[in-house]
């Protein structure tokens, strides 16, 4: 599949996985891979404290859009931003401000829970609207949560039956559910409980929201490890090539082969059982053994991601079959 | 208590054991391994969940929510009749609304108040999604086990917290938000209310009704009315829920992947729990690579360097070795890998050993497959505990 095609095939992608499997390494490649063909890119953090910024090698976002890399700018929303835009964009400007401070909208969304998911849903649905970017990255909450982040507009309709917020509600489930304005990108990581959970959360997302789903990335897959080695062979390697490589040396080096290899194969049963449980194209990401990601380590996994994207069959999605 | 604590004092003595930490870090399993190893001490243990794998649910017997404690017969944990005293293994999954709604029946003057907050559709909404419920819920159903005696010891899971405070915190947030003043004005019989509240108030009423529709503000009015006379218990409650989280008997144990984030809150959370005089006295850090060897990931890299030049000579002479320069370097490159993940593991490792005081510390393998079953509970046990050497059973 063309690559820019992909990356304008919806105008916001939602991120969203369960804690600790790389969503936001996700999100960040997403955006390299964009901005590479030639989009522009606005990434929306709206649950603070992430390492996206670092990953653009920037200091931490703020609610005011800040450039991370060509092409590509990023910025935070919170419930209590989400609010005063809210209020000032409907002309209560002067008491925005103080609503906030004295709690206020803690007191609310205690009575309406989905009463900040909505507002902060709303700010993205105006970012939307107003073509913010050709492609706008929500880095959303971690799964189980993003579930009750989506739901939000349809919970609303239960308690609140009229004013804005359920207008807003309406526009929100409106853009949810098409596919041409919003699509979800699950992660997860090729082990046991992440692949049962992204599968659950996939139906839910698709029964209880009717929101399109992407592609499927895997994230921290090992790359393939290759033959089986030894510790005769290691020597028989050393002797031939005139080298020396102590036993314990070469204890060590099969040791991390073996644990490699082992690994790839537990990982590879479990991307396949996904595959088998969720029919949606996957994307594989390889596991990156350096200890911080930057910007070169977000340039390795965007050609990764190009690459299998171009792989993607055209028109529909179907099954993708990975090296 | 100048000694430094050991996990087998925490299993074999506390009363109470709280395990937490940021989610996906195998906080569940860890809750399920100190009671089996409890109840395999011959202690009367229970643990109760929140939300666990499926596997590792139907290992503790629980299909679906249960709010009561279900016990699990001896065969299923101690099949090969190894545990050098046998105790008895409970389990539950905590059911939010049920232990909300007990909760308010426990403190309603007569049925009637009860089915008037349990009919509020502001109630519903708090009981189910007010942020905080579940982690207060968790320590309510902990206080309810402790009362009802007969337990030795309760493991509680804790909800995964991005902030792992939160939950610490949850208590009191119901109590906050009884106490909150805009509140307290909406809980007077509202033409009073209009008479004594402030033209700020008035208003911020007004906008609310815009925003949200005069049905919600209605509705809160309505529960509060209904919960009048309530807070008082529910306060007493969180104090004492929170005093018993801080006698002795209680022990927290903070569980960690090796990952920066994770061990940076891990060490946080125990710095801000010893602030409130509730030491962690555990730190569990899961899911640990192996080291393979000590050997320096620079020299390592420098070897398959070489090897890969070795392979290019050859390449260029007879290309005979070029195949098998290729392979070593690989196989170095690849030991280069994962010392490398080891060593920034064992930073990390490090760093937050130095900040865990007394507290015990342990590390826990990355397992060869997932943990659900109790052969794989006691596995992660031979990591924590000593005394009790647990055999695993093997069937057939």
């Amino acid at each position: 599949m063309d690559l820019a095609r992909f990356c304008s095939s919806a105008r916001v992608f939602i991120v969203a996985g369960k804690g600790g499997v790389g969503k936001t390494t996700v999100t960040a490649t997403l955006a390299a891979t964009a901005a590479g063909a030639g989009l522009s890119v606005l990434i929306v953090e709206v649950e603070g404290k992430s390492g996206l910024a670092a990953c653009f090698g920037r200091p931490p976002l703020g609610y005011e859009e800040t450039e991370l890399a060509p092409r590509v700018r990023g910025r935070t929303l919170t419930p209590d931003e989400a609010l005063v835009d809210y209020l000032e964009a409907h002309g209560m400007r002067r008491i925005s401000k103080r609503l906030v401070r004295s709690g206020a909208l803690e007191v609310v969304s205690s009575a309406v829970p989905g009463m900040k998911d909505i507002l902060v849903l709303g700010k993205m649905k105006s970012l939307e609207q107003n073509r913010a970017a050709d492609l706008i990255l929500i880095d959303a909450p971690a799964a189980g949560h993003a579930i009750t982040f989506l739901m939000s507009p349809r919970g609303l309709g239960d308690a609140v039956r009229v004013g804005p917020v359920s207008k807003q509600s309406t526009e929100v489930i409106e853009m949810l559910s098409d596919p041409a304005r919003c699509q979800v990108i699950l992660v997860t990581v090729p082990e046991e409980t992440p692949v049962n959970e992204v599968v659950d959360t996939a139906f839910q997302l698709e029964d209880r929201i009717g929101v399109q789903l992407g592609p499927a990335v895997v994230n921290a897959c090992y790359p393939d490890p290759g033959v089986p080695a030894s510790v005769d062979e290691v020597q028989q390697l050393a002797d031939e090539l005139g080298v020396f490589v102590s036993p314990r040396e070469a204890g060590d080096l099969v040791a991390a082969a073996e644990f490699r290899r082992e690994r790839f194969a537990l990982q590879q049963q479990q991307a396949d059982r996904l595959a088998a449980r969720l029919p949606l194209p996957q994307i594989r990401l390889p596991f990156l053994f350096t200890a911080e990601l930057g910007p070169p380590e977000i340039a390795v996994l965007a050609a990764t991601f190009a690459a299998q994207v171009d792989a993607l069959p055209e028109s529909s999605w179907g099954r993708v079959t990975v090296p | 208590m100048s000694e430094g604590v050991t996990f087998d004092d925490i299993v074999g003595d506390r009363h109470i054991v709280v395990c937490c930490g940021t989610g996906g870090v195998g906080k569940t399993t860890v809750a399920a391994v100190f009671a089996a190893e409890g109840a395999r001490r011959g202690r009367n243990a229970v643990v109760v969940t929140i939300d666990p794998a499926k596997r590792l649910a139907n290992t503790l017997g629980l299909a679906a929510l249960s709010n009561t404690p279900h016990e699990i017969d001896r065969q299923r944990w101690d099949p090969a009749g190894t545990a050098p005293r046998a105790g008895r293994l409970s389990a539950l999954m905590l059911d939010t609304k049920s232990t909300f709604d007990h909760l308010v029946a426990t403190y309603a003057a007569d049925d009637d108040q009860t089915q008037r907050i349990l009919s509020n559709r502001f109630y519903r909404n708090v009981s189910t999604a007010l942020s905080g419920t579940q982690e207060y819920m968790a320590m309510e159903k902990l206080y309810e086990l402790h009362e009802q005696g007969g337990y030795d010891l309760i493991v509680v899971d804790t909800p995964p917290t991005r902030h792992a405070l939160d939950f610490l915190d949850a208590p009191r947030r119901l109590t906050r938000l009884l106490d909150n003043r805009i509140f307290r004005l909406l809980m007077m019989p509202t033409r009073a209310y209009l008479r004594v509240a402030s033209a700020a108030v008035q208003r911020f009423l007004r906008t609310v009704s815009r925003v949200v529709g005069t049905e919600v503000v209605d509705d809160v009015v309505a529960f509060f009315r209904a919960f009048e006379g309530m807070e008082e218990g529910f306060r007493n409650r969180a104090t004492s829920v929170l005093a018993l989280l801080a006698e002795p008997s209680s022990s927290f144990v903070v569980v960690s992947s090796p990952r920066r984030d994770a061990v940076e809150e891990a060490a946080y959370f125990a710095e801000r729990l010893a602030e409130s005089d509730i030491p962690v006295e555990g730190l569990i850090v899961n899911r640990v690579h192996p080291a393979f060897g000590d050997e320096g990931v620079e020299g390592l890299r420098a070897r398959a360097d070489t090897l890969a030049a070795k392979r290019s000579d050859a390449a260029r002479a007879t290309g005979d070795g070029a195949a098998s320069a290729r392979r070593l370097a690989e196989l170095y490159t690849n030991l280069a890998d994962f010392r490398q993940v080891a060593e920034r593991e064992r930073y990390h490792m490090a760093g937050v050993k130095a900040r865990a005081g007394r507290a015990a510390v342990a590390y826990v393998p990355f397992l060869s497959r997932d943990v659900y079953d109790f052969d794989a509970l006691a596995e992660v046990g031979r990591y924590l505990f000593t005394v009790s050497p647990i055999a695993p059973a093997r069937s057939g």
